[in-house]
């Protein structure tokens, strides 16, 4: 090697995003030839891939498809069971990929992947066009307010590259993306087994001027936003160290989880509503001046006011949450056991943890029609509903749509403990984006 | 790079500790799992930095196979005592006497399998709810699939079709009497992410994964350190190379690279241009297809 890689891969940035298909969309074969192209492939990975292709029938081909399929259980079934993370680099950016099964029995799975998502790539097969599946992936994508949506119309190479084709499906998803209000859809031709615009730019499609999928992922702007929202700070844990060296330290640790926190800035505790003043913010044995989204970092106040594990720091003259023990969300039941309307629940949000009962149901989502059902209000898994919720312990909470830790809370079922239910919080259903 | 964006070290080291933090509040009795190996010891100095300037809120535990090489055992009671932690060592040796397990025959024979029953042991010795592990998602397909959060049943197994959904960042260990929880705050990093993490915070390394002379023989194109813990055939003559340890287990399951990186830019430029997985040197891995997720099911890290 000439020169030195080193300095180069300190300091680039990470984005993370999940992919989400039909069975025979060709998901697996678009990760491997992404992973393969971009030479993120080690010799001994392709050599027992080899292997087992030569072993299920496939010849000296290679089945990229392989590359990706996980444990024993989901090879001899030719499936995929859980959402599996991968990851690779260019020069330009760390990625993390979440990838999740698109069976019509896993939209729990995909939910859990995309719920850290900055990009959803949703396959289409360009021979089947807009499926019923399409919609609940991007159903998921709106619900879960995933800034970017990247539509990657797949098997191109079936359909003679077709222009004709490809922009037909762009016509009937706008019709989708309008109804779900996405925000940022990309549409792109490509070729998953030969490998057209996924890494490298496909002679094919000439009509086609735009970035490959891979150009697309290095160059989408990530969550820029994130700083300038209401500042939060979930307590996790009061660090008190009880040392000689330290006696008097008392410091509130914590993920910055929105906007930007300062030395000097004056501090509303919730829901104490006490007030203070930022006197430090220590990162390990450093002190910084400033402290962003998503930093883990320890904040000091000026005064010795009673915080602890649960409650939120915020910025006392920008927007407050609301702090109230009535909370309106959209669930994505996650449990074989059906919705208990009426019965007492455990509430995780942010590092906080209380009791609560549902109230009511609202309506559930047909998420492959987009049409609301209010006669049917059996929720159960792989379910999207409106729900209300009443909680022990008032929440402070923020609409999803404008910060996704202080909006997103989980349900754990209060017997076995299995976590339940994944809940969007809504202010007001009639303005929320994926209101339909 | 846009103003006020966390490189991607910093969000990963965000995220870890993050994830400690949260197994500090929501366990009453959490261990960490130190191995050595440089996972492990990234993984006590995050720890080291999450709860700073308190003292670490929870022991490490060591399995010691009774293969390890001399510099891990030294290394690690250097660490220990310069992060302030406190050490547990569960032994091997002690399960075999106490007969919990019978030791591997032959000349593949390692401690690998059998160091299952003593993490259980003393996991059990304990009563600890919660064990940190440095596993990372990067690793092997199994542990692709394993939350951060990973929910074992009384027995330690791990259930791959049944495990708890894991939304944004709220973790749930919640659990029954007798069930515990293993846990990978560092599931996101690769290891490439690791090594330059070390490179960035200037974290001092066992001298094993510099290049060293040392005297070794090749096994099944695998080469391993010629010491005593490590039977060899006659038709296996022991060579003197210069190497390094790109990962490191016990002696019987350590593969040992040919190189010659003395410094931590030049192990991450060799990284960078290798073209096999850190696991391809693990003899532990080659047993069969599906060894990491039998060895999981079983109660394994």
């Amino acid at each position: 090697m000439s020169e030195s890689k080193t300095h180069g891969y300190l300091d680039m940035e990470l984005l993370r995003f999940s992919t989400a298909g039909s069975v025979d969309d060709g998901k697996s074969t678009l990760i491997g030839r992404l992973l393969y192209d971009s030479k993120s492939i080690f010799e001994d990975q392709l050599q027992a891939v080899k292997d087992a292709s030569k072993r299920l029938g496939g010849g000296e081909e290679v089945n990229l498809a392989l590359l990706t399929d996980g444990l024993r259980a989901e090879r001899e079934q030719g499936i995929t069971i859980d959402v599996a993370y991968r990851y690779f680099a260019t020069p330009k950016r760390k990625f993390i990929i979440a990838d999740t099964p698109g069976h019509i029995e896993y939209t729990r799975n995909m939910v859990t992947g995309a719920s850290t998502a900055d990009v959803a790539i949703i396959l289409i097969d360009a021979r089947n066009g807009i499926i019923e599946q399409s919609k609940r992936h991007s159903y998921i994508a709106s619900l879960l307010q995933i800034p970017n949506v990247v539509v990657a119309v797949n098997k191109m190479d079936l359909v003679d590259f077709s222009e004709e084709v490809f922009n037909k499906i762009i016509e009937e998803y706008k019709e989708i993306s309008k109804i779900l209000k996405l925000k940022n859809v990309i549409f792109i031709p490509i070729s998953a087994l030969d490998g057209d615009n996924v890494v490298d730019a496909s002679s094919r499609t000439t009509w086609y001027n735009g970035p490959t999928l891979l150009q697309m992922l290095e160059t989408l702007p990530v969550r820029k936003d994130e700083n300038n929202l209401p500042a939060r700070l979930p307590v996790q844990f009061v660090v008190r160290p009880y040392s000689n060296d330290f006696h008097d330290y008392r410091g509130y640790a914590g993920r910055v989880s929105g906007g930007t926190f300062r030395v000097g800035d004056e501090i509303t505790v919730l829901p104490s509503k006490t007030q203070s003043k930022i006197i430090a913010i220590d990162e390990g044995a450093k002190s910084l001046n400033e402290a962003y989204t998503p930093q883990s970092v320890t904040i000091r106040l000026a005064d010795n006011v009673d915080v602890s594990r649960g409650d939120l720091l915020v910025k006392t003259n920008e927007p407050q949450p609301i702090v109230s023990a009535n909370v309106s969300l959209l669930v994505c039941w996650l449990n074989h056991r059906p919705l208990n309307e009426g019965g007492k629940y455990i509430i995780r949000h942010a590092t906080e943890e209380t009791r609560a009962i549902i109230k009511a149901v609202h309506y559930k989502v047909n998420i492959n029609t987009l049409e609301n059902i209010i006669d049917d209000k059996n929720v159960k898994m792989n379910d999207i509903a409106h729900i209300s919720i009443k909680t022990l312990k008032p929440l402070k909470y923020d609409s999803y749509s404008d910060n996704r830790v202080t909006g997103s809370l989980i349900l754990i079922d209060e017997n076995t403990f299995e976590t339940v239910g994944a809940g969007m919080i809504v202010h007001d259903l009639e303005d929320e984006a994926f209101a339909i | 790079m846009s103003i006020n964006r966390l490189t991607h070290l910093k969000e990963l080291e965000s995220e870890s500790i993050y994830i400690l933090r949260e197994v500090a509040a929501q366990f009453e009795k959490p261990v960490l799992l130190f191995s050595g190996g440089k996972d492990s010891i990234v993984m006590a100095y995050l720890t080291y930095k999450a709860f700073y300037p308190a003292p670490i809120p929870f022991p490490f535990v060591h399995i010691d196979t009774g293969h390890n090489f001399e510099e891990t055992l030294t290394y690690r009671d250097d660490l220990v005592k310069l992060l302030g932690a406190k050490l547990i060592v569960g032994l091997v040796e002690e399960s075999i006497a106490q007969g919990r397990v019978v030791e591997e025959k032959g000349f593949s024979a390692s401690r690998n399998k059998l160091q299952t029953v003593t993490l259980l042991d003393t996991l059990e010795k304990y009563k600890f709810d919660a064990a940190l592990g440095g596993a990372r998602r990067d690793e092997e397909k199994a542990r692709a699939k394993e939350r951060f959060f990973s929910h074992r049943d009384e027995f330690g197994q791990w259930d791959p079709k049944n495990q708890r959904p894991e939304l944004w960042n709220i973790f749930n260990g919640k659990k029954q009497l007798g069930e515990h929880f293993r846990i990978f705050p560092i599931s996101n990093w690769t290891e490439m992410d690791v090594w330059q993490y070390i490179l960035q915070e200037n974290i001092p390394l066992p001298s094993l994964y510099y290049t060293h002379e040392r005297e070794v023989f090749e096994r099944d194109g695998i080469i391993y350190a010629a010491l005593p813990e490590m039977p060899r055939r006659e038709t296996e003559p022991v060579e003197i190379k210069r190497v390094r340890c790109r990962t490191i287990g016990d002696i019987t399951c350590t593969g040992l690279t040919l190189s010659s990186a003395n410094s931590l830019e030049d192990i991450i430029d060799e990284i960078a241009s290798s073209r096999v997985t850190e696991r391809g040197g693990r003899s532990d891995d080659k047993r069969s297809e599906a060894a990491m997720e039998d060895r999981k099911k079983a109660g394994y890290f």
